[in-house]
């Protein structure tokens, strides 16, 4: 695993340590027995009789049966609460708001049995549940994302500021809004364990808090076209302070060119990027596809 | 001691007596009707679109080779990751398992031939004419959009490719549902009167499963590709959402057909391993009923699945915690055929042949992906690996690992079978060794490629990951030289091999009692089970002995007529039965 430079990725990679050392025993007992039993009981040289008629065993048959059984509620209960600390269970429109809870207080015995991951994360887990509605009004920093053909633009509808890089503050909560303007993409920060398809037509939300400064790569994970290898960016995590000077920094340099008058926040996608269109091989073809900003994304 | 192969070709000595048919091999140029004709021109088919998706592999791992894109166009690389899925899916596994199922589902249930002879021979032909289509994609625009062909994209690039793609698919479903109906409609009404459902050999029990999930998920993709191909040429908008469309939709559609797809692919496998483990650890299947009924809850659970495939695409959390279980339960079935199948392996007698390498390299490499899937299935950690080298990595563990490896072991096995001639041993274990090495060292290192951040479906990558890629690279090129010796020791001895004889592994089930190859209607007269499909070890026959009493209930009034079709045997082999010589001796 790269770098865990999210409060969600200790989780994530707390989950994954735990099924691969489940399944590496479980790799380990299947293999040894192969490999035992070929040695073992390979046939003697003219030994041409059959083995013995064993045709079954219930007893041991039903303790297969139950111990993956057993093994995969664990799996699923820990599933499920780091997918519930990360936030994953409160993003998404309100509707699916209470059956998520529904979900958590039956499954509330299994829990009690399975206490370590549970004890750690329960704190958070209240939080979560507080009376906290679903979208923005949680996070400190709501960012608009367009993902298009092959780039990201950043939009910061607080300040209006836009961008081609990801600039975030540190230990703030960031919720990323995230649309396509062609076809579908997938916005990755492997160092956030955080992933979600952009999907043109649809407004997708994500939530992560960085906990280490430094410069991550933002992947395109969904493949969208040619380039779709060479769609890569960047999100850079500074302190709060540096955040805001650098907010500044890109007002000033906004306002001192004087052709753009208007907040750049209204400007459509095609204008903002119509002088990079070059270097970033996108054709006026495709600029041309891009939704006006009244018609784009929002009705889900 | 009478051993229960002998019970089993006692019973039926009319049967093994008759003399082989070797065909010539203009036969299977022709619309020929015999379903072994068919299940040879399936394999050959099949294997041969096997050899083309695996040089466009290497062709993408040679550019994957150095990170920059730097040996095809970018274009091109996406054109050969999109054929390379389609061949191998619908060209190599899912037509080659229909060619096993072919050969095999008369024979094991005692049939001259399938349900439909006509309909099966027209379900084989579709496949080179899909195939061509997809080929001819090369000469004028390569599908780009990957095997999945998600829209948008799929209908914004490349847009010729993709109606080539669209059409080819379309002939290739057509094809497997066709193929579907035929193994359904035999097992079901076709087996002898003595073979009830529980008596079938294991892998019927797996194609009955495979067969439902086909015929229900396949004219849902169908029906997904037709819609595309709307939008692709007359302009609709089913799934563009600038004319208020969804391409969630089309996702949800896709992955209906696409994820049973991977239990149309695995499960005849499943099953031909069953057969082939009891004939070489030369002991009864551990456990008949369990292996039998977790096929049908393993199809059953397969339909609900799909979305794990979308736990990025903005599934509602309840609907990704419901998927993410539902996938997880499917480790149970899974896990009790694998427990199963190493039961049955311990305290055998195991004839470590080709076959059997094959089939226990298979349960190895399979559980490996059965595990990874299992990981994927948990959606925290699906979201960070979702797309990358980490799914590729699991997805060839069990479609290659699993199988790719069950189907040499098949194709091992039952060689002697179809040509009449045994493979060259030594030639077999070299080809398994380059085989399992040359896989892991492919796809083992994809697992850390996507864990650190490789996306897939990409031509360039983070010089960080070099290694990784290159160890992969020469994997892959040694994966192509190991396929080298099975070809050249499958055309030997398909010529030269030494003769097999009716039953070279003294294995139980009935195609076992036919010559080798067997003649165009497979059985003289109607075959009879005289010991169990798994009755290895087995030194008493209660059924022998009820057969014994149905003979000479004969002459009695009142037999039930379903006993006198058991027992409508030739007179060779009644005198067979009555034998002096008791069984147990």
């Amino acid at each position: 695993m790269p770098l865990a430079a999210s409060e969600q990725a200790p989780l994530v990679d707390g989950l994954f340590n735990m099924m691969i050392t489940l399944a590496t025993g479980l790799f380990i007992l299947v293999q040894g027995a192969l490999i035992i039993a070929a040695f073992r009981f390979r046939q003697r040289p003219g030994d041409d009789t059959d083995g013995p008629s064993i045709h079954g065993n219930i007893p041991l048959e039903i303790l297969w049966t139950a111990i993956p059984a057993v093994m995969i509620m664990v799996v699923g209960v820990y599933s499920f609460e780091v997918y519930n600390t990360m936030g994953g269970l409160d993003i998404m429109g309100g509707h699916d708001h209470g059956s998520s809870h529904q979900a958590h207080k039956m499954r509330g015995a299994a829990i009690a049995l399975e206490s370590k991951p549970n004890s750690q994360t329960s704190g958070k887990i209240a939080q979560n549940a507080d009376p906290a509605p679903d979208t923005a009004p949680t996070a400190d920093l709501v960012v608009n994302v367009t993902g298009l053909q092959f780039a990201w633009v950043f939009n910061y509808p607080k300040s209006g500021v836009s961008a081609s890089e990801l600039h975030v503050p540190l230990g703030k909560k960031v919720q990323l809004l995230i649309n396509a303007s062609d076809v579908i993409h997938a916005f990755w920060v492997p160092q956030f364990r955080i992933k979600q398809d952009a999907i043109p037509g649809r407004e997708s939300q994500m939530q992560f808090t960085a906990s280490i400064p430094g410069e991550y790569p933002i992947i395109c994970a969904e493949l969208c076209g040619a380039y779709h290898g060479a769609m890569k960016t960047r999100v850079i995590v500074q302190s709060p302070e540096e955040f805001n000077t650098w907010v500044a920094e890109q007002l000033e340099s906004e306002e001192e060119d004087e052709e753009v008058a208007l907040n750049p926040q209204e400007k459509s996608a095609t204008e903002f990027l119509a002088p990079y269109s070059q270097e970033m091989a996108v054709s006026a073809d495709i600029l041309a596809q891009l939704p006006h900003p009244e018609h784009s994304g929002h009705h889900h | 001691m009478t051993t229960t192969v002998e019970i089993q070709t006692k019973a039926n000595q009319a049967t093994y007596d008759q003399a082989p048919l070797f065909r010539s091999w203009r036969d299977y140029f022709t619309f020929s009707t015999d379903h072994k004709v068919i299940a040879i021109q399936y394999l050959v088919t099949s294997f041969t679109f096997y050899l083309i998706g695996g040089l466009i592999a290497a062709l993408m791992r040679t550019e994957l080779a150095t990170p920059e894109s730097d040996f095809v166009s970018r274009e091109l690389y996406n054109g050969l990751l999109t054929v390379h899925g389609t061949v191998m899916i619908f060209l190599w596994i899912v037509p080659a398992g229909a060619g096993l199922a072919n050969y095999l589902i008369p024979l094991m249930v005692g049939a001259k031939d399938m349900a439909f002879p006509k309909l099966n021979a027209v379900a084989f032909w579709l496949i080179p004419i899909g195939g061509a289509l997809l080929m001819a994609s090369f000469f004028f625009e390569t599908p780009q959009a990957g095997w999945t062909s998600y829209p948008p994209l799929s209908t914004l690039n490349a847009k010729l490719g993709q109606i080539i793609w669209v059409g080819s698919v379309l002939i290739l479903g057509t094809s497997s549902i066709v193929g579907a109906i035929n193994f359904f409609v035999t097992i079901i009404k076709m087996r002898i009167p003595g073979m009830g459902l529980n008596q079938m050999p294991l892998f019927c029990w797996a194609m009955l499963s495979t067969s439902g999930l086909v015929l229900i998920g396949t004219p849902v993709l169908a029906g997904a590709l037709i819609l595309l191909t709307f939008d692709l040429i007359a302009g609709t908008s089913f799934f563009n959402p600038t004319g208020g469309g969804d391409p969630i939709v089309y996702q949800h559609l896709f992955w209906f057909y696409s994820h049973p797809a991977v239990y149309i692919m695995i499960l005849p496998l499943f099953g031909a391993i069953s057969e082939i483990i009891p004939v070489h650890a030369r002991k009864p299947i551990f456990g008949y009923r369990a292996i039998a009924y977790s096929s049908l809850a393993i199809s059953f659970l397969g339909l609900i699945v799909w979305a794990h495939h979308m736990f990025t695409s903005g599934t509602p959390p309840w609907l990704r915690m419901f998927f993410m279980i539902a996938t997880m339960i499917i480790a149970v079935p899974t896990g009790i055929k694998v427990f199963s199948w190493t039961a049955t392996l311990w305290r055998g007698k195991l004839r470590l042949n080709s076959a059997m390498l094959f089939a226990i390299g298979f349960v190895s490499m399979f559980v490996i992906g059965g595990l990874s899937g299992i990981m994927l299935a948990s959606v925290p950690f699906d979201i960070h690996v979702h797309d990358t080298y980490f799914v590729v990595a699991h997805m060839h563990y069990v479609l290659f690992g699993g199988s790719v490896f069950g189907l040499y072991s098949a194709l091992y096995h039952w060689f002697p079978k179809m040509t009449g001639r045994m493979t060259n041993e030594f030639w077999g274990k070299v080809h398994f060794g380059l085989t399992l090495v040359g896989f892991n060292l492919t796809f083992l290192p994809m697992h850390e490629a996507g864990l650190l951040g490789m996306n897939r479906r990409v031509a360039e990558y983070d010089p960080s990951l070099t290694f990784l890629n290159q160890l992969a690279t020469v994997g892959s090129y040694l994966l192509a030289v190991s396929t080298i010796p099975f070809i050249i020791n499958a055309i030997w001895s398909w010529h030269y091999g030494p003769l097999a004889g009716n039953n070279p592994w003294q294995g139980l089930t009935l195609e076992w009692i036919t010559p080798s190859p067997p003649p165009a209607e497979n059985f003289e007269g109607e075959p009879v089970l005289g010991v169990g499909p798994y009755d290895y070890g087995v030194t008493e026959s209660p059924f022998l002995e009820k057969l014994k009493d149905v003979v000479s209930g004969l002459t009695e009034k009142g037999v039930a007529f379903s006993e006198v079709q058991a027992i409508d045997l030739s007179a060779k082999t009644k005198t067979a039965l009555l034998d002096p010589q008791p069984p147990n001796e």
